[in-house]
């Protein structure tokens, strides 16, 4: 068994810089690495280019590093539960790459599967596709995208183990999975970091070549963004 | 402008979710978008099986929770908690629009500031204002045979949103097939918009008069049935 365990966020981190592009799981607040956008906070590194769906909201999530001013550059599908992104947004302090959710997926699918780019439908006839290489196949048109390269992925898992396997729970899963070997290092953080043996195999979501570090992670808030409910009749 | 149908019983939201909800078949897949279409799963018939599909990585998903059972891993794609029903799953991103760009997914149901008589449809930015995003609008556009599109007939300053062509920017082209508004239901052809039915109460001209595309207008034109 290799391990890919290390002790502490801070190790996780360790390499990190002004300037680089990082990865982050999540879908809104929903399977985001909290504790390694903690530990980012904390390090003050700025610059940063951030690939994520989202941009969290004031006081969460990349939120956090948004109001630090620790981000140059934000590449999302949906950014719009944040106060704080709007004023650095609008003011141009901050850059922003809007593109479609499929194709931020899968933009980090070939980045990890080792596809230079690939040909897809969505944004075709857009301002997303303008300066872009389009093709037909078969009467359709077609957009060509490039495959991210980033130089870290922060990823947040259910379980993992030593070796760097990973179990995801419900819909925070979502870009999680993609990002896994995207980047140059895959830092995984787990709710449960669990014995090597322990988990099945047949039952591993994200086999453990594709994260180079994992590590248990803290205190998690696990915030919702819109809490709804309905109301039990008796 | 509006007020012209004040007498009428143009439907209201909850009407065009009714009535989008008679174009969802037994055996369906279908991704709803956020607004009025999200509504249209409580007006299914019961006696189909029909699946949803949400874009952050669920197939199957239930009504919201009781107070006290919702689950912050468990979302949908407007963030909202839900539930999930027997025979739901789980994936990754990737996956999930393997499933909306593969075709897999059979109905997609979104709102629109415009829509165009060539299918075209603009429903992410407005220049000038502060713009979220497209999220997976563009991609569901883009890939799903079967979009009807769900929205009120003519915008807050009472302006046709059915247009000879899209003036926003827009999501997708030639990509609509359907419309359910207020006022009526359309079918986008190739030579236009073509009125199918009428809203309880309104007159084909009424609809006319809220339509600036080109309104292809066939004989008797049968008001909807809810």
């Amino acid at each position: 068994m290799i391990s890919k365990k290390v002790n502490s966020v801070n190790e996780a981190t360790l390499g990190i810089g002004d300037n680089m592009t990082f990865m982050f799981g999540g879908f809104g607040l929903s399977g985001i690495p909290e504790n390694a956008i903690a530990a980012l906070v904390k390090s003050g590194v700025k610059g940063l280019t951030c690939i994520s769906n989202n941009a969290g909201v004031d006081d969460f999530g990349l939120g956090l590093l948004l109001h630090q001013r620790q981000i140059k550059k934000m590449i999302s599908s949906y950014v719009g539960e944040n106060d704080e992104f709007e004023r650095q947004m609008l003011s141009g302090e901050l850059d922003v790459e809007l593109i479609p959710q499929g194709t931020l997926a899968e933009r980090c699918r070939a980045a990890q599967a080792g596809f230079p780019a690939f040909y897809t439908p969505a944004g075709y006839g857009t301002e997303v596709a303008e300066g872009k290489e389009t093709r037909e196949f078969d009467g359709k048109m077609y957009v060509l995208e490039n495959a991210f390269k980033a130089d870290y992925g922060f990823v947040k898992a259910w379980k993992g183990d030593e070796a760097g396997n990973l179990v995801f729970k419900g819909t925070a899963r979502n870009f999680n999975p993609n990002m896994c070997g995207a980047a140059k290092i895959t830092v995984a953080e787990v709710e449960e970091l669990v014995p090597v043996g322990t988990l099945d195999p047949n039952q591993i979501h994200i086999p453990g070549i594709f994260v180079q570090r994992i590590f248990q992670g803290e205190k998690y808030e696990k915030r919702i963004e819109q809490r709804t409910v309905r109301i039990k009749k008796d | 402008m509006l007020n012209h149908y004040q007498n009428n019983i143009m439907l209201d939201k909850t009407g065009i979710a009714k009535r989008i909800a008679k174009e969802v078949q037994d055996g369906y897949y279908v991704n709803l978008g956020i607004g009025i279409p999200t509504l249209v799963a409580n007006y299914v018939r019961e006696d189909i099986e029909v699946e949803f599909q949400s874009e952050n990585g669920v197939l199957g998903m239930g009504p919201f929770p009781f107070e006290g059972e919702e689950d912050a891993d468990v979302i949908n794609a407007g963030k909202q908690t839900i539930t999930t029903l027997p025979g739901a799953s789980f994936f990754d991103s990737a996956t999930s629009f393997s499933m909306i760009r593969g075709q897999h997914v059979d109905l997609t149901i979104l709102g629109a500031m415009e829509v165009a008589e060539n299918g075209d449809i603009a429903n992410w930015k407005i220049p000038g204002r502060m713009v979220k995003g497209m999220g997976g609008a563009m991609d569901l556009v883009a890939s799903a045979e079967n979009i009807i599109v769900a929205m009120m007939h003519t915008n807050k300053r009472g302006e046709s949103k059915l247009l000879e062509k899209c003036s926003l920017p827009l999501t997708g082209v030639g990509c609509v097939k359907k419309i359910v508004t207020n006022l009526a239901v359309i079918e986008v052809t190739e030579k236009g918009f073509k009125l199918l039915e009428r809203a309880p109460g309104v007159s084909v001209q009424d609809i006319q008069n809220a339509t600036e595309g080109k309104l292809i207008v066939e004989g008797d034109i049968p008001e909807m049935n809810l």
